[in-house]
């Protein structure tokens, strides 16, 4: 369906990708944000508090990150769409609740302008840091979508895509942007509302005592409702039936967690997008994300210069990551490079899914900056020998 | 391709010399502008700029390495950025406020006194726009109309007459200056 007017400021914009985020979120149609400010997001919460009002949305300052991710749950189940945006040490105090989110099936948006860590780190330079934090900072098994934006103008383009997703899925879907970023400012174009498609809830419209939150439609997510529509139901963190009252027992518990991984990486192929370049035939492949994926253009186009055979992947979904891919890659080349600011983590998954079929090459840069193209020109000449 | 750094001290406005100029050539001038900026303790009160890199071509490269323009509204700017500009690269100083050595390499050096002209025009709070139009002059980088159409939203509505002002003040000077350089 088309997306609500009221909250789309069409034309073009020189704008950083914090409001960018909050832009996004209103073209959506969010008309919640519940967050606590933390820099380098704070913009994106500031954006919202002076535009959401004037659009009939709800801007909450809450005392903390636990109670910000608590207040968007609530706001679901009031019917609203909703986000919040956070980094650093919030993105750990997100965690508690958002694994709620996941349990209770909240279709939710948090975006993370990462910073360098850990802990306090450092507040106003860009990391890339939480990327395995984004998979699993929760405790217990669950699956999340997370998307990684490479400027302002996608940091407005994912913002829709993840609310689609989380909606589509009923699963709480992460924005992972960074520092650099978020305070970049870039020429951002807004479409006419009547070009922005979105996803609406999926409502359940059934007779009003036969409403089970957690049964499973045909395609795999269970109906929603509004709180206060005079539907009686239950929802918990605790393992519960398709009514959502508590089973303590394995067979639920079975049932759940299979529920909540499978309805995500079943549909791994429809959710995933990358961004190939050259891939064909080449040696060497370097895969990439957020902004680290745009300096390493720098180096694939002069290693091309220097004669290797590179290609270039960008990850703009991380989460479900695209297994497949990287296995049909890894018969055929000699190496892949991944550089990403931070000491090694999605590395791993693309190391994972080569399994030993081709090396991977890291290139780490720890925080506080992006990469100097020089240091991943190396390492792509180095893999290509 | 060119790299330009806006610094001054904090409460200048050299943040939004960055902003007006970023977003006249990638809004008006049809070409890209990717800027960024100080954040932290130096944006409010000591040495702050901001960055911008403009290319034809999608900016991949967010940062500035080594700028090909300098604009320097404070001595303690001028100091700490001068050493990494380019060898051939254009400095462009506000002469009432920065005591400035003899240009090395090919330097090209521009003087404009904006703080004082801007507090001619009846406001020093548009020294930057009175630089801005300096720049705009003598460096040819942005059109003088694609920079004014910029100006609404990133100055007051109120002043937004003044800012023009202060803008045209500072490009014709700039042009006199070429002149006489010719």
């Amino acid at each position: 369906m088309k997306t609500d007017p009221k909250g789309v400021l069409t034309g073009s914009h020189y704008m950083d990708g914090d409001f960018a985020i909050a832009e996004g979120g209103l073209a959506a149609g969010c008309r919640f944000f519940g967050g606590y400010p933390i820099t380098p997001s704070t913009e994106t919460a500031e954006r919202f508090s002076e535009r959401i009002p004037k659009v009939g949305g709800i801007f909450i300052q809450m005392e903390d990150e636990l109670g910000a991710m608590a207040s968007l749950i609530g706001a679901v189940w009031g019917g609203r769409k909703a986000m919040t945006v956070t980094s650093g040490p919030g993105f750990s105090l997100i965690m508690e609740n958002l694994g709620l989110a996941a349990m209770m099936e909240i279709p939710v948006v948090v975006a993370n302008v990462q910073r360098g860590g850990p802990s306090t780190g450092l507040p106003t330079l860009p990391g890339q840091q939480d990327m395995m934090q984004a998979r699993w900072g929760s405790h217990g098994d669950y699956e999340i979508i997370a998307l990684s934006p490479d400027s302002p103008q996608e940091c407005f383009d994912l913002t829709i895509e993840a609310f689609n997703l989380s909606e589509i899925y009923r699963v709480p879907t992460l924005l992972m942007t960074d520092e650099c970023i978020g305070h970049m400012h870039e020429k951002v174009i807004i479409p006419p509302a009547e070009e922005i498609e979105v996803v609406e809830r999926k409502w359940y419209k059934g007779p009003k005592d036969k409403y089970m939150p957690y049964k499973p439609d045909k395609d795999g997510i269970p109906f929603m409702v509004k709180a206060g529509d005079g539907y009686r139901f239950h929802t918990t963190g605790l393992t519960h039936d398709y009514r959502g009252y508590p089973e303590i027992n394995a067979e639920w518990q079975d049932q759940n967690v299979r529920h909540l991984v499978d309805k995500i990486n079943n549909n791994a192929d429809k959710i995933i997008k990358i961004e190939e370049d050259k891939t064909d035939n080449a040696e060497v492949v370097v895969i990439s994300y957020g902004i680290t994926s745009r300096v390493a253009i720098k180096a694939v186009q002069e290693a091309r210069r220097n004669g290797v055979k590179v290609g270039n992947i960008r990850l703009i979904t991380v989460w479900p990551f695209p297994e497949k891919r990287i296995r049909e890659l890894a018969d055929k080349i000699k190496a892949f490079v991944v550089p990403e600011i931070n000491y090694g983590q999605i590395v791993l998954e693309v190391e994972r899914c080569a399994a030993g079929k081709a090396p991977v090459i890291k290139v780490s840069h720890l925080g506080g900056g992006v990469h100097n193209p020089d240091d991943i020109l190396r390492l792509i000449m180095e893999a290509a020998k | 391709m060119a790299e330009i750094r806006f610094s001054g001290f904090g409460g200048q406005g050299i943040i939004r010399l960055g902003l007006i100029t970023g977003k006249a050539i990638s809004l008006y001038d049809n070409k890209n502008a990717t800027m960024t900026q100080s954040f932290g303790p130096e944006a409010r009160g000591s040495a702050c700029s901001s960055q911008l890199v403009v290319s034809e071509d999608r900016v991949l490269y967010p940062y500035i390495t080594k700028p090909d323009i300098i604009i320097a509204m404070s001595q303690e700017a001028y100091d700490k950025y001068e050493p990494n500009l380019q060898d051939d690269g254009i400095l462009i100083i506000d002469n009432d406020l920065v005591k400035s050595r003899p240009a090395r390499a090919k330097i090209k050096m521009y003087f404009i006194q904006a703080t004082r002209i801007a507090e001619e025009l009846g406001n020093r709070i548009i020294g930057n726009l009175v630089m801005l139009g300096f720049f705009t002059a003598v460096t040819k980088i942005v059109s003088p109309d694609a920079m004014k159409k910029a100006l609404p939203g990133l100055v007051p509505d109120r002043f937004l007459e003044l800012n023009i002002k202060g803008f045209d003040r500072g490009y014709e000077y700039g042009l006199k200056v070429l002149k006489k350089k010719k």
